[in-house]
This record gives structure tokens, sequence and C-alpha cells, in this order.
């Protein structure tokens, strides 16, 4: 896991740690030569040096010295990640006093609680600031509140960071597990929310704050008091505030000698045992090349020290609230930002609302429960209260050496001048141009101490320049988590056909079509030679072919013929039953939305059959019209999509291999002729028997129960051997289909094209009654002469054929221009020449014209002709 | 991610429903109706900043129906089955 922040990463056994950002290692980073010419590389530097010739020839270096780390393309979490969806009455973010207080009221109020918090341990400040609640000690406090929360079955997440408030109450939390186990997505919603999430040390400014040795008060505080380790021996405190002294003086207690540096001349109020303070007094400098070896102050004294300990004021963690769309509110009296107006059920509390004592901590924690809290009597902190009494020590313009704004992003106080002198003044833009914030832990650190100097620089005040918009997530989440189970072949999950391992047994090799997976072609031979093969055999003898893919959509009702004639653009209601006639379904703005054969079982129940990867679309669209203009008890729509396959039996001897299944149906062409539907059984099943074609040919597509079909397509095969039936994959049922002219909506149509360009004008100038897009096949772009339409291209003979996107192109005023472009283009075995069919404007009046069509700078010459190349007077249909 | 009110379904997350459209915006039925009107209703949106009404549809119970929210701050004052006015009857 790259650019992982040390000290936020639990130690585990066998964990493998190294830096990122220098070559070797950090003690002997051969780029640190590039230290010294820091002059040289302001803000911005990348952006205005690497410009010329191109700022990828110089991307990949720059990133790797830039330490965004290394991703292993390889690697696969050892399982899926959990998500947990999860309600309760209230979530409290935070486990410090505050949310204590808060998880604790709710549950004696007897609400479902639940209680998150990012660190191992509950307690935050408590567990190393000394505190008392109600007499008891903070940490023995802690443990008592959590076991009585866990004890009443509340829920208690522990190392679970919620990084993002989303609206109606979303809270996306996420919990990492000590064990190996791969993070835990919690998307919780909870009818209250309550935002503990406390305060964040913020650095004191001075030149070379960024060395080794130098820390926040309260880290140091939090090492020894959480985990026994002296940070240093000669420790230098830089403070503007008193939350610094009590870390002062443990350490002093601990055997460190510690000197105070207060640039409040009187220092803090409280006491000051085993400490020097060094009154009215700031850093000007930190010492030291690796690591920190003293300090020089503002009036010139050196101080010798192994570690410096920064404090300069704390910042609320008000992204959560941000998020939720809170204002923030300036107080000049903590010197940060703070949440100004209640947003309504979302409660704030301790530090993050501004509070420094405990009893204040406390108090807020119970009354952000809201209506959820109990009535009991309200928590007292005991023993010595927390004082801040902080004043501004923010960075100064002109200030000597480098001094660090943004320790991750690398950007010193001189950045942040050179941005305002170049205008950059908002500070959005001061962000973006020094990227400010930008790194892995967003400015947590830096942000106000770099937009306080931008309002020195600019002279405005802090509230006037404001903060940048908080966004989720709070930290780094990992894919893997917000991923979950949608990952690999869940990503996007194909549908697939009932008969799919009958396909594989015969040698299919899949592909996913529109959603489906499908087969292209049987038997694993060269795809080329396979699907050509398939092609052939199929106009010779018979092939058999796997529709189920093919829209079912059943209208049933007392206005369902009413409803077709206004769904499709041709008239439906004049269809007789147990008949079927193609159409198509237009959008109200004219253009072709699907294409595909209404069947009329009776008077009042049809089925609307429509291209395999709309069936969604084509669904939400009849329900539409259904609910908004028929009424709910006039039509009834069912998607019975899934629950029928369709096996299609093609070719000159298909009658013969249907007559063979015994459906107990009349074949001859007086009961059941082209475009007419008959009904049978199989194996006791009903089966559905429908004379439409999509390869010109004599077609029967039988449509039985999903589960019933296996017998009846290995009964299919099984009779088809007679007939040397050869099975058809998807790639050449296309060319069968392109021979025909026979088209695929939004391969063979595009965004703009309307019935008429197809060649189907007859309902536009002769329907009376209303359908979906009438009223738009007659704007002045419907009858424009210049429109795309769909004509046949023929090419010399012997030459290959078209590529499929190639532009139709002529000259016009010395410019070539396009005329539209091929849809769909193969080599025909049956003709032994390529069939291609091309969407080109004016195409209809063209035939017999040759244009230039020019694919990749190769122009080439093709003849426009009719869509239809094969069987031009459709006999073979009724062969 | 919001939480719609699904007349038939009760509350649900957002990514289980579909916009349809402003509601009020009639479809004017006839070949003779205006270019101007039949424009409007095709392309001429009001999008609305603070209170709107508009037609959404569940897409896991196939329900149309009118939903009253406010595109600043996004609060759902309430949702009802497909009326009178949506129908233009």
């Amino acid at each position: 896991m790259p650019n992982a922040r040390a000290t936020t990463v639990q130690a585990a056994d066998g964990i493998t740690v190294r830096s990122v950002n220098a070559s070797p290692t950090a003690e002997t980073d051969r780029n640190a030569v590039l230290d010294r010419f820091a002059r040289f590389l302001p803000a911005a530097f990348y952006y205005k040096t690497f410009m010329w010739p191109d700022w990828h020839l110089f991307e990949p270096r720059i990133r790797a010295m830039a330490g965004l780390g290394v991703v292993d393309p390889d690697w696969q979490p050892r399982q899926v990640s959990d998500q947990i969806n999860h309600h309760c009455d209230v979530l409290v973010v935070g486990a410090g006093p505050a949310g204590l207080a808060a998880a604790a009221s709710a549950a004696a109020a007897g609400h479902s609680v639940v209680l998150a918090d990012d660190r191992t341990h509950p307690g935050g400040s408590l567990r190393h600031r000394a505190g008392e609640v109600d007499g008891v000690e903070g940490r023995a406090w802690v443990e008592a509140t959590v076991a009585r929360l866990k004890g009443a079955g509340q829920l208690v997440l522990s190392d679970t960071t919620a990084f993002g408030l989303y609206d109606h109450h979303l809270v996306a939390l996420n919990q990492r597990h000590a064990d190996g186990r791969p993070d835990t997505l919690w998307r919780v919603r909870p009818r209250r929310i309550v935002l503990a999430t406390g305060a964040i040390e913020r650095p004191v400014p001075f030149a070379n704050n960024d060395l080794p040795g130098i820390l926040s008060a309260d880290a140091a505080l939090s090492y020894l008091r959480r985990h026994g380790v002296l940070v240093g021996r000669d420790i230098v405190v830089a403070t503007n505030n008193d939350s610094a002294y009590e870390p002062a003086s443990a350490l002093a207690a601990a055997g460190a000698s510690v000197t105070v540096v207060d640039c409040r001349r009187d220092g803090a109020a409280q006491a000051k045992t085993g400490i020097r303070v060094l009154g009215g007094r700031t850093i000007a400098a930190a010492r030291g090349r690796n690591a920190v070896q003293g300090v020089q102050l503002d009036d010139g004294t050196t101080l010798a020290a192994d570690c410096v300990l920064v404090s300069g004021g704390w910042t609320p963690t008000v992204h959560l609230f941000s998020q939720a769309k809170g204002k923030l509110a300036w107080s000049d009296q903590l010197a940060a930002f703070i949440p100004s107006e209640a947003i309504d059920g979302i409660g704030v509390a301790g530090a993050v609302a501004g509070t420094v004592s405990l009893s204040d901590a406390l108090a807020s924690g119970a009354a952000a429960s809201g209506d959820f809290g109990s009535s009991s009597p309200a928590l007292r902190g005991t023993g010595v209260e927390a004082t801040l009494g902080v004043v501004s020590l923010w960075p100064k313009p002109k200030a000597s050496g480098r001094v660090w704004i943004d320790y991750q992003s690398d950007v010193t106080a001189k950045d942040v001048e050179l941005a305002a002198r170049e205008n950059f003044v908002s500070v959005e833009h001061l962000k973006r141009y020094t990227t400010l914030g930008m790194a892995t832990d967003q400015g947590k650190t830096s942000n106000l101490n770099g937009l306080a100097l931008l309002a020195d620089i600019t002279g405005r005040g802090i509230p006037e320049v404001g903060t940048t918009t908080y966004r989720p997530p709070f930290t780094p989440v990992p894919f893997a988590s917000l991923a979950g189970s949608r990952r690999g072949s869940m990503h996007a999950a194909v549908r697939r056909l009932p008969l799919e391992a009958n396909h594989r047994a015969s040698g299919g090799v899949f592909q996913e079509y529109g959603g489906w997976l499908r087969p292209a072609y049987y038997g694993g031979g060269e795809a080329g030679a396979s699907i050509q093969e398939e092609a052939r055999q199929a106009r010779q003898s018979v092939a058999l072919f796997d529709g189920s893919t093919l829209g079912k959509i059943e209208v049933i009702g007392p206005r369902a013929a009413e409803f077709v004639d206004f769904i499709y653009y041709n008239t439906m209601s004049t269809l007789k039953p147990g008949h079927c006639r193609y159409g198509f379904m237009l959008s109200d703005n004219g253009v072709v939305f699907d294409d595909g054969v209404l069947v009329r079982l009776d008077e009042h129940r049809f089925i609307v059959s429509c291209s395999s990867s709309h069936v969604a679309a084509v669904h939400a669209r009849l329900e539409e019209w259904r609910q908004d203009r028929f009424g709910r008890d006039a039509v009834y729509i069912h998607n019975a999509t899934a629950q029928y396959a369709t096996l299609t039996v093609s070719g000159p001897n298909a009658r013969q291999v249907v007559e063979a299944l015994e459906l107990g149906a009349a074949l001859d062409d007086a009961s059941l002729p082209h475009m007419a539907v008959a009904a049978g059984r199989f194996a006791g099943d009903e089966v559905r028997i429908a004379r439409v074609s999509f390869t010109g040919d004599r077609s029967y597509e039988i449509s039985i129960r999903a589960d019933r079909a296996e017998a009846l397509w290995a009964r299919m095969q099984h009779e088809g051997r007679a007939f040397d039936a050869v099975l058809l994959g998807l790639e050449s049922l296309m060319i069968l289909r392109a021979e025909k002219g026979y088209i695929v909506i939004g391969k063979d149509t595009d965004g703009t094209t309307m019935p008429h360009d197809l060649g189907v004008a007859g309902p536009r100038t002769k329907r009376a009654s209303e359908f979906v897009g009438r009223r738009s096949l007659f704007t002045e772009a419907a009858n424009s002469t210049d429109r795309n339409q769909l004509v046949g291209l023929a090419v010399r003979e012997g030459e290959a054929p078209l590529a499929t996107g190639a532009h139709g192109v002529e000259k016009r005023d010395g410019r070539r221009r396009s005329i539209g472009f091929v849809t769909s283009s193969y080599q025909s075995p049956t003709l032994g020449h390529p069939v291609a069919l091309a969407l080109i404007e004016r195409g209809a009046a063209r035939h017999g014209e040759t244009i230039d069509v020019q694919h990749l700078g190769v122009v080439r010459q093709a003849t426009v002709v009719a869509p239809c190349a094969f069987d031009l007077e459709g006999r073979r249909l009724h062969a | 991610m919001q939480l719609f009110p699904c007349p038939f379904c009760g509350p649900r997350e957002e990514s289980e429903f579909h916009h349809g459209g402003e509601a009020g915006n009639l479809r004017p039925d006839g070949a003779e109706v205006t270019a101007e009107r039949w424009a409007g209703y095709l392309h001429m949106r009001d999008n609305p900043k603070g209170a709107t009404r508009e037609i959404w549809v569940h897409m896991t119970c196939g329900e149309f129906f009118a939903m009253s929210r406010d595109s600043v701050n996004h609060k759902v004052s309430g949702s009802s089955v497909l009326g009178e006015a949506e129908h233009g009857r």
C-alpha cells in the first residue's frame, strides 16, 4: 500500500515498510541534492518548466521522484471486503469524552447507538490527558462507559473511520481489521448523527520546521502515556497556548529537560513544575541536518535540543460537518473555524464544537444527542480543567529560511507568497497552484496556516479568505473496500443464456453482446473461417440459433391495441390475432429507438419483441406511457424475457426439421405463413412457433419455458443431423442479416436516424392517429433532403470488405467533407463478395453513384446500391 | 445517497430510481402542434432552483410517480401517484 502515513498504520508482525519519494532510502536519498536547488524550484515549477514540448515526456520521472508510490498491478485482495448496511437511532462519530457522553446519553434513553472511532482504543484525549469524570479517573471511566454500551447491545466500532457524510443522513465508514481481513465498508443511516470528531493540533511556523525530531506536543504526550515512549531528552516546546503545558510537565516528570518557548509574554497561567519557560519568544529556525539538533530563537538565542514539540493551537475537525453543508464561523477566541448554524438531525460535540474543558466537552456531548438523549443528570469533569488561551501565531510573509506549511506536499511560506504575487488569491486557486492541502492528509495540519498567511499577504481577514471545500473521503479509503463484491466478473455481471453449458459443449466461443454472454461462433477453429462457414452452410441447408436474448414483453388489456398503436410507428391494431408485424418504436424526437416484431396472440394480448440489449429500456418506456397516458387498469405489461428461451430454426430445410420435432402444430404455409404464429407442445410444455426471419430464409422461432429448453435444443440438434444442420453464432447471423439489408438499431442507425431514412415512409404520410415521435417527423430537420439514409455499398470485384466506420467523403469548395459512414461490413460467403450497409447523405437518391470511402487515410471507391444484396424478391422466406 | 419515497414501496435509495422529467410537461398531441410548442415539450426545461416537482420512476417496481423536493438542499417533501395534473386530463 503506497503512501501510507507511518504513524497511523498499526504495527504487525512481518510488516515490511519502506520510505517513498526517497531513492534508495530517506537517509541516503540521492535526490536530496535537489534540496540545494530549492530556490530554483518554486511553486508551479513543473507547470512552468515542463510545458514544452509535452508534459507527458517528463511526467513519469517526476511522478517517480515525487513519491506517489508504486502500485502492484497484480495485487489481489485475499478475500472480498464486506459491505454492511446498517440502521440505528444515533450514530456517534468519535469516542472521546464528548462522543462517549453522547452515546451514553442516547443509550440511556433507550435508543440504538453506533459509536465509531478511528483509533484502536476509545477515549480520545482521555487516554493521555489528565481528567476525571464524576470523580472517576478518565481512562477508567472510558473503559466502564464502553463496557456499559457493549453490555447493552450497542455497537462500538474501533479502527473505524467515518470518511463521508452524504445526503439524507448516510454516513460511510471504513473499518480496519487487525487480523489481516480486508477492510469493511459500513453504510450507516442513523436518525441522528453526533459529530464528536475532535480537533487536530497545528504546527508552528519557523524555518526548517520539517526536520525529523519535530512533532506535535500532543503526539509526544500520547507516546509517553499510551506507549511509554519518551520522545527526547532535551526538549524544546514551541507554543502559543496552554495545552502544551501538560505535555511539557509530563515529559519533565518523566526525566526530560524541557524548555517552553511561549510566544505569549506570561506563558500559561497553570503550574509549570520542572520546566523552563521563555515567554514572549518564538523559534526563528530549527538547526540540524538529518535530525533536529537545536533551535534559534527570534532574539538570536540558541538552544540545543534533540526534540522540538510544536503546539500552534487546535483546528476543529469540521470535515464531516462541512460535508453536510454545515456553515462555519471564525472564532477569534479559539483562532479557528468552528461550526456555526445547527443542521437538522446533526449534533456537534466536544473540541469540534469549540469546547476546551472536559466539563464543557461532556455537557456538549449529552446535549448533542438532542431529542435522542436521556434526561439523567449531566456528567461532570472534575479536577484541573483544560484552558487554551491561544493567541495567533501564523506564518509571516518574508520570513527567512524555508518555513514549511504543508509537510506532505512540500509547500513553504514562500510558495504561498509566490502564488499570491501571481494573483492566485482565491483559496481554491492557492490550493491548486501550490498543491497546499492536496496530499493524503488533505491539509489537516496545514490548511489553516496556509490561508492565514494568504490572508496576511492579501490584507484580508482569515474568515474573508475562507476555507477550501471539504469533500469525502476524510482519509484515503481502499478501493477494495469501496468495491466490495463488485469486482472481477461481478463488476459488471453479464446476463447468461439458459443453454450456455450446451453451447460450450458444442464448442461455442462466447463474447459479450450488449450485456449478454452469447456464442460468437462455434467449433473453436480460426474465428474468421468458422464464421464464414456457418454463414455459408446456413444458406444451403438449415441453421440452429439461440435467440433467447430477444425481448419478450407482454402487453395485455382492453386498451392494448390502442396502446401498441401509440407506441409503434406502424399501425398495429389492424394486425390479426395469430399474426405478427415488424415495426419501429420511435422516441418523441422522431428518432428510431428500437425495432422488432409485434405478435398478436388474441384481441387483447400482444408480445413486444425488442432488441436484446434494449429490453430494460423498452420495458421502462412502455410502463411510462401505460401509467402516464393509458391508465394502469387499461393495460398490463409483463416482461417475460427471462422466462422463455427462443430457439430458431432457419434455412431451406427449416420446415422439415421443425416437423420432425412433432410439436403438434400445422406447419403448412396455409396454416402457418410467413409472419404468423402457432401454438404447439413439446414434451408436455406449451411452445409458441413464430414464422419471423432475421436471416432472410424461412425461419421458425420456437419459444419454450427457459427451464425446459434443453431437451428441445437437444432434439433440434438430433433432427437437424439428417439435414447437415449448422449451429449459428451471433457473428455469422450478422452476415446473414446484412446480406438482406436488415438493420441492427444503434449499429446501422444513429441518434438522428428517422424511419423514413430507413426507407419506411408510409406511416409518416398515411397515419392519422397519434403515435410516439409523430410531430417530430415533420420538423424542418426531418423534412430536409440532406438526411443520412440507409444504403448498401458495393465494392469492385475481388476487393476486400470496406472498414466499418469508414466515411463516405466528397469535395466541396475544395475541402473534403464526410457524407456519412459505413455501419456494417462483411464478406458474404454465399455471394462471394463483400456486403456493406451505410448511412449516406441523400443516399436514397444516389443509387448507382460511385462515392469515395475513406478509412485511415486510404480512399477507396464504392457504389451506392440498395441495402438488400441477396434474394431481392424475398422468395426464400417462403421457400 | 438520497432516500426517495416510492408511493408503492416506501423509502428507497436514489440509485433505484431514474429521473423522468419535470412534472407538468404535458405532451401535446397531433401533427399540427406548432414547432415552438413541440420544441418546448421536447427540450425546454425550467430547471428550478429550490422547490421542484418532478416525475421519477422506481426501477425495481416500475412505479412512475410525482415527487416534490428541493434542488438546493435535497429535502424531499413528499411523493404521490401520478394524478390529473401529470396526465393533463
